[in-house]
């Protein structure tokens, strides 16, 4: 067992320019100076509101964007543009969208096989087949129906040929970018299931990125929540879920619509005012300070780093609370 | 039909007409809305919810049809309406908000153009009026700087305020029922919360009657007081939200709410419904869900499940509930 993280993402910064008009340029900070680590088969689950940043780390860290600032180490190793190609068997992406992240005019073997031979990772073509096969039965799909395309398969069907590309390499690590928010609730679950069990199997670590709070909590051992591209706060996940301390974090866990009539009657959701401030004219100091009720002088001057409360448990905040 | 009955559904059924055949989307349909109470009409996607509302307010799409059934509001069948009179029906009485608030809106119209459209349209007030009666909407629906939004266009504006200006004009003419078809589903979850506070608020105020629609359980559960979960275009189960929640009786709901996760370090292994949403081109001969069930019984495949009454506040259709009530005389019998 070594003793450093799998994926250890230091002051990574994804800075975009924006042309607001004809001369003006304006910088649009989508990921500020934000660092984590995962360790080998562990998920750490990000959450934030859109606009956060959270998709623009996930893509970021696999180099899908050149970053403006920062280093990412995966086993120990930093990654440059010269040896991501290496590394890209390690570190996959499952996306969103299950409709227009796969290929119309590609079957499902085909869909499956393209990373087997992108990397070369079979010798005769009855090699090859067999390998999509067993990745297309590893996550629950039927192997009888290779040459259909992926119109004639429903949305839960769609996400599991897109998991299967990304497990075609033996990854160590797979970014999951919202892979279940837009599945209908009964196929979520199956979905859930499935990423779950490859963990178990596997040894797969995951970077989970969602909106659904209940979802992360379910999944992750740690969470990390996001804010106008920094992280906020960051901690194990039934702490962060029953104990926030940063104001961002109980506001959005108060506003969780729970499935529960007498827990939803008895709660006190945290109404924030306002909406997110534009990423283009983030406001001085803490990126939350315009919408928070603890905010004080001190908040608008500089803004505050991410400091330990308890093990492992580290939030951003002047005034944190509880 | 008792006094505080405001909408009655006997029956209603609606299918488009496909190139592939007919698509029963709505099968039958009956449920009643109280005055002054929130329904919530829950399923997933496909299962009619939104067919259902779109019947109510007679807007379907060219291809789809209201092939059976009555919809009374105050005893008065809407379906057989005049497109006159469904005209100035539509908005004055019964008005909808929707899910994206960006393509339910002009983009070339400013949001006072908007919504003093919706206001002229249903009532005889003056220009000044007209324009008052804008702010004010806009006012209650807690829009800062109301004066300014109304020379805006709606992409100027955020997605909470968009829903803001959608519901100011759902309102504006005073309904007395209001369909929010998935209103905070393309909305942020700081942002939803604020919307769902606002209807709750409003609804307290105005005293109109909600449907809501949604596959969030989590926002039922929130807002309504009582709940219809819908599957391949019927009624399931129907109840009051504790009873939904705490007592489901329809396999399907339970399903749904064992495959949600919950608040709280429990990390137990979700349970899935098992299998995929029916096609609705060939509904089967019995239960719709009996494929996906695990408790289906020979009858399931073969009839489907009449509603029946569980208490006073509950309707279940699942034959289940049948063999439940035989199971237990039964043992009653060797006694």
């Amino acid at each position: 067992m070594s003793n450093h993280p799998l994926v250890d993402v230091r002051h990574l910064k994804q800075y975009f320019t924006v042309k607001s008009d004809m001369l003006t340029k304006l910088q649009l900070k989508a990921v500020d100076d934000v660092s984590f680590t995962i360790n080998q088969g562990e998920t750490l689950g990000l959450v934030g509101e859109s606009g956060c940043g959270k998709t623009t780390v996930g893509r970021t860290l696999l180099r899908l964007y050149k970053p403006t600032a920062g280093e990412v180490y995966f086993d120990g190793n930093l990654i440059t543009d010269d040896n991501i190609n290496h590394y890209r068997k390690d570190m996959q992406i499952v996306f969103q969208d299950p409709y227009s992240s796969l290929n119309p005019r590609m079957t499902m073997a085909d869909i499956v096989g393209e990373p087997l031979d992108i990397h070369g990772l079979y010798k005769t073509k009855a090699e090859r087949r067999d390998k999509i096969a067993e990745l297309v039965q590893l996550v629950g799909l039927n192997s009888d129906h290779m040459r259909r395309y992926a119109h004639e398969f429903s949305g839960g069907q769609r996400q599991r040929i897109g998991i299967a590309r990304a497990l075609a390499v033996n990854p160590r690590f797979i970014v999951c970018d919202e892979p279940v928010s837009a599945l209908d609730v009964s196929i979520q679950a199956q979905i859930i299931n499935t990423f779950e069990e490859l963990q178990a199997k596997l040894g797969i670590a995951y970077l989970f990125i969602a909106h659904d709070l209940l979802v992360v909590q379910h999944m992750s051992q740690r969470i990390a929540v996001m804010y106008l591209g920094k992280i906020v706060e960051i901690g194990p996940a039934d702490e962060i879920i029953e104990h926030p301390v940063h104001p961002y974090t109980q506001s959005l866990i108060s506003a969780i619509p729970l499935p529960d009539p007498n827990a939803a009657r008895k709660r006190h959701r945290i109404i924030l005012q306002g909406d997110v401030p534009s990423p283009l004219h983030m406001p001085e100091g803490c990126p939350f300070r315009s919408r928070c009720r603890y905010a004080t002088e001190e908040c608008a001057k500089v803004c505050p780093t991410l400091e330990e409360v308890s093990s492992g448990h580290q939030v951003a905040c002047y005034h944190p609370q509880g | 039909m008792s006094e505080t009955t405001l909408l009655q559904v006997n029956d209603l059924r609606t299918s488009f007409f496909t190139d592939s055949g007919e698509v029963k989307a709505v099968n039958g349909l009956s449920f009643s809305l109280e005055r002054g109470k929130v329904l919530g009409i829950v399923g997933e996607s496909g299962s009619g919810k939104s067919v259902t509302a779109y019947s109510l307010l007679r807007i379907l799409t060219d291809s789809g049809r209201v092939t059976g059934g009555q919809v009374l509001f105050n005893g008065e069948n809407i379906l057989e309406f005049s497109p006159q009179k469904m005209h100035s029906f539509r908005g004055s009485r019964i008005s909808m908000i929707f899910q994206d608030p960006m393509t339910s809106l002009n983009p070339v119209y400013t949001v006072g153009n908007q919504l003093r459209e919706a206001i002229r349209i249903h009532t005889d007030r003056t220009p000044e009026q007209v324009r008052e009666r804008a702010l004010e909407m806009l006012q209650l629906v807690g829009v800062n700087e109301p004066e300014k939004r109304l020379t805006q266009y709606p992409h100027e504006l955020s997605g909470g305020m968009r829903q803001r200006v959608m519901i100011a004009m759902a309102l504006a003419c005073e309904p007395d029922i209001l369909i929010a078809d998935e209103p905070t589903t393309a909305l942020d979850v700081t942002i939803q919360a604020q919307i769902l506070e606002l209807m709750q608020e409003l609804q307290h105020k105005l005293g109109m009657s909600i449907i809501m629609i949604t596959h969030d359980l989590g926002v039922i559960a929130d807002i309504c007081d009582e709940i219809i979960v819908m599957y391949a275009g019927r009624v399931c189960e129907r109840g009051t939200a504790d009873e939904i929640f705490y007592n489901p009786c329809h396999e399907y709901t339970k399903g749904l709410i064992r495959s949600i996760p919950t608040i709280g370090a429990n990390h137990d292994k979700l349970i899935p419904i098992a299998g995929n949403p029916v096609d609705l081109l060939n509904l089967p001969k019995g239960c719709a869900f009996a494929s996906r069930c695990d408790q289906a019984m020979k009858i399931c495949l073969t009839d489907a499940p009449e509603e029946i009454r569980i208490n006073e506040n509950h309707i279940a259709a699942c034959w289940m509930n049948v063999k439940k009530v035989y199971d237990e005389a039964k043992e009653e019998e060797s006694k």
